[in-house]
């Protein structure tokens, strides 16, 4: 589904980015860990071409993102608060991203519907505009609204740091869900190593721009990040 | 202390990312400044013989005094839209070990600097100066008399900011200001209570025996204390720093259905209006453009100028198109990486923008069509002026904000911004009215007023048959900009 090769960014002779070569096959859910400044960020912005690759392209779906801007339909992300639009009631901003998305009210309601759970009552119907919503609320509304219009690749750049333990858990669920029964390719990027061990069928761990591992997960995966973590040594 | 501050100040008008654009505003406004030194200077150099050539049996120094009343109430009411409280972000300083009296005390000296403090003195001086060399007035009392009018240059200074903090929580918030000075005039005016003949005794007194100098000492001092305390207060978390929750007012925007495939653009436009502060504010400003017209139209000298008539025509069915345009795409900036990732086409991004510009245009003449009380030449020069209003100046507005890279901070974080779209903008507007009048006025001269009409209507007529083909290339600008402008949204500076 997404094929990376030759990728590199670089700010002003400081490579902050090079991979190589990386293929995510359809309906897999993928994790990205590594420290700060590893380039995971870095990542997902070329991915949705919000900066431009140095050398190299990623095409998602035999669409180059640099080059058009057709991987827009089946592609979503949320990536900071910087996707909502403050001003904006969460209904009215679901709405709106699924205007953009070719889904009427009728389908929004409907997805947002299987989501009561997960609002915990906070969000729908509270007559309060998304820039006065806490950090927390705010990424719940951000996350729900990647998920509208039957997108095939979620882009979602650390979706479980300032939410609470039950919504951490509640979204574990709504990722596998996604991955495992609707063939939806799902990239996160977390610090979180317990948590994307438990979603990620596969993880990358990127450092300094590189990728230095590629594991399949299973039950020793994340006492093997753990170890992996612990050694690092800051040079 | 107060050199760390100043460093940070420093650091980030220097490191800001739209440095070189406000660069070339502030050299602009260098020459604003020069030009109101020159006029200030002027008028301090002129003042005493002026005055001694039209009264020559009166004390030229009295009759300053009487009219010490309308510059005081004039300097309060342009300072009111002009100046605003130097901005500071204090939050991170908060947690720090700085006492929450300096930063307040900062903030307020800083005030002392403006701009608006020390344009009086280009006046003051050289008149007095000339009161003692040529009039032979004591020097001891016109120094006084020199120093009491600077202390009201800095009470007025104080007086303002305590009204604007007053006056900044409300909506309308132009109009306390405009009502309680034009009571005071009124009131002067009409003679019923003479106010400029009550400044006048006062300054008169502080001349005659310096002593009186205390009074203006004392009021100045109580104002800078209420500034103080009022500016402390807001110093906490909880109470000036916290954004105030708003409750959502709902409105039913399906008529923009009609518009079709740009319906959900033009509803993000017209609540981003509605519920911004900073954008709200310019909506009431529409009211002022409108009926600019009824200052030039009322004055015999203008009315025999058709070429102002296209000046006011453009102002008056464009205001809002400048407000608003000259920020495209700036307004969408806090979300801006959300649009170019999300499923939408840029033109009809772009197109929703133009249709708002367009739609206000057409409305703002049709409100402005009463004109014609003045003549049917203005009411056909106001026509003109929409049709190259919606034909010229639009796409300029629109071509214009590929080139903008300055984020506009629609929930106001920084404490102490009472910061609405300041009347600066208005500079921008400069060439989309000064073009269209040259224009008219140079074809009016050489041939005929219908034929400046002609051409102008003809230039707009011009824009909208090739709206489609300008608009296709106004957006491959806006691509190749898009990760320049990316990038520098996401700067908050």
């Amino acid at each position: 589904m997404i094929k990376t090769s030759n990728l590199s960014k670089k700010y002003s002779g400081n490579q902050v980015l090079n991979i190589e070569s990386l293929e995510i096959p359809k309906g897999q859910s993928f994790g990205l860990v590594g420290n700060n400044g590893a380039g995971k960020t870095t990542y997902f912005s070329l991915l949705l071409d919000l900066i431009q690759p140095t050398t190299g392209f990623i095409i998602n779906n035999e669409v180059q993102v640099n080059a058009s801007e057709a991987w827009k339909p089946f592609t979503s992300s949320f990536i900071d608060e910087s996707f909502l639009i403050g001003y904006l009631t969460p209904e009215e901003y679901f709405y709106f991203i699924g205007e953009l998305r070719g889904q009427n009210r009728a389908d929004v309601n409907a997805l947002l519907l299987q989501f009561k759970d997960f609002f915990h009552d906070e969000i729908l119907g509270k007559r309060k505009y998304l820039r006065d919503l806490s950090k927390g609320n705010q990424k719940k509304v951000g996350i729900v609204a990647a998920l509208i219009g039957h997108p095939e690749v979620i882009i979602l750049d650390e979706p479980f740091a300032n939410l609470d333990p039950t919504t951490q858990i509640r979204l574990k669920g709504i990722i596998k869900n996604l991955a495992e029964t609707k063939g939806v390719t799902v990239l996160i990027s977390s610090h979180d190593l317990l948590h994307v061990t438990d979603v990620c069928e596969r993880i990358v761990v990127l450092e300094k721009g590189v990728i230095v591992k590629d594991l399949e997960t299973n039950a020793a995966t994340l006492k093997e990040l753990e170890a992996h973590f612990s050694e690092i040594v800051l040079v | 202390m107060i050199n760390t501050f100043l460093n940070l100040e420093w650091k980030s008008f220097f490191r800001s990312a739209s440095f070189g654009k406000s660069l070339g505003l502030k050299i602009f406004m260098a020459f604003i400044a020069l030009y109101f030194i020159v006029i200030f200077l002027g008028l301090g150099v002129s003042g005493y013989f002026v005055l001694t050539e039209e009264f020559p049996d009166k004390n030229p120094l009295l009759i300053a005094n009487n009219y010490l009343f309308y510059w005081i109430l004039g300097d309060l009411v342009v300072r009111f839209f002009f100046q605003k409280l130097p901005v500071m972000s204090v939050k991170p300083l908060l947690t720090l070990p700085i006492k929450r009296r300096k930063i307040v005390n900062f903030v307020l000296g800083k005030s002392v600097f403006s701009f608006f403090n020390f344009l009086p003195l280009f006046t003051i001086i050289p008149f007095g100066i000339i009161l003692i060399v040529k009039g032979g007035f004591a020097a001891v009392s016109v120094i006084s008399w020199m120093f009491a009018l600077f202390l009201v240059t800095l009470i007025v200074n104080f007086l303002n900011f305590i009204i604007e903090s007053i006056t900044s929580e409300n909506e309308l918030s132009a109009l306390p200001i405009i009502a309680i000075s034009g009571g005071l005039f009124a009131l002067d005016y009409f003679n019923i209570v003479s106010l400029s003949n009550g400044f006048g005794y006062g300054f008169t007194a502080i001349f005659e025996n310096p002593v009186f100098i205390v009074v203006p000492i004392l009021v100045l001092v109580g104002l800078y204390l209420v500034n103080f305390k009022m500016l402390r207060q807001k110093l906490f978390l909880d109470n000036g720093l916290k954004n105030k929750i708003e409750e959502v007012v709902v409105s039913n925007l399906d008529w923009t259905n009609n518009f079709g495939d740009i319906a959900p653009f033009l509803q993000l436009d017209l609540k981003l209006i509605w519920r911004n502060k900073r954008t709200k504010s310019s909506v009431w400003m529409l009211l002022l453009g409108l009926l600019y017209g009824l200052f030039f139209y009322t004055n015999d000298t203008y009315l025999d100028m058709p070429s102002f008539y296209i000046f006011i025509g453009v102002f008056s069915t464009g205001s809002f198109l400048m407000n608003f345009g000259q920020f495209i795409p700036a307004w969408d900036a806090s979300y801006y990486k959300l649009l170019m990732s999300q499923n939408i086409k840029y033109e009809q991004y772009l197109k929703s923008k133009f249709t708002l510009m367009a739609a206000s245009v057409v409305i703002l003449f049709v409100l402005g069509i009463p004109y014609v009380y003045f003549g049917w030449k203005i009411l056909l020069v106001h026509f003109v002026a929409a049709i190259y209003n919606i034909g010229v100046n639009t796409h300029v507005m629109i071509y214009g904000g590929s080139f903008n890279r300055k984020k506009i901070d629609l929930d106001k974080k920084a404490a102490f911004n009472y910061q609405g779209t300041g009347a600066m903008q208005w500079l921008i507007g400069i060439p989309l009215l000064v073009v269209p009048m040259v224009l008219f006025a140079l074809i009016s001269y050489f041939t005929s007023f219908e034929m400046a009409c002609a051409v102008l209507a003809a230039l707009g007529v011009i824009g909208i048959v090739f709206h489609k083909k300008i608009m296709e290339a106004i957006t491959t600008k806006y691509l190749n900009a898009k990760y320049t402008m990316i990038h520098a949204f996401e700067q908050d500076n």
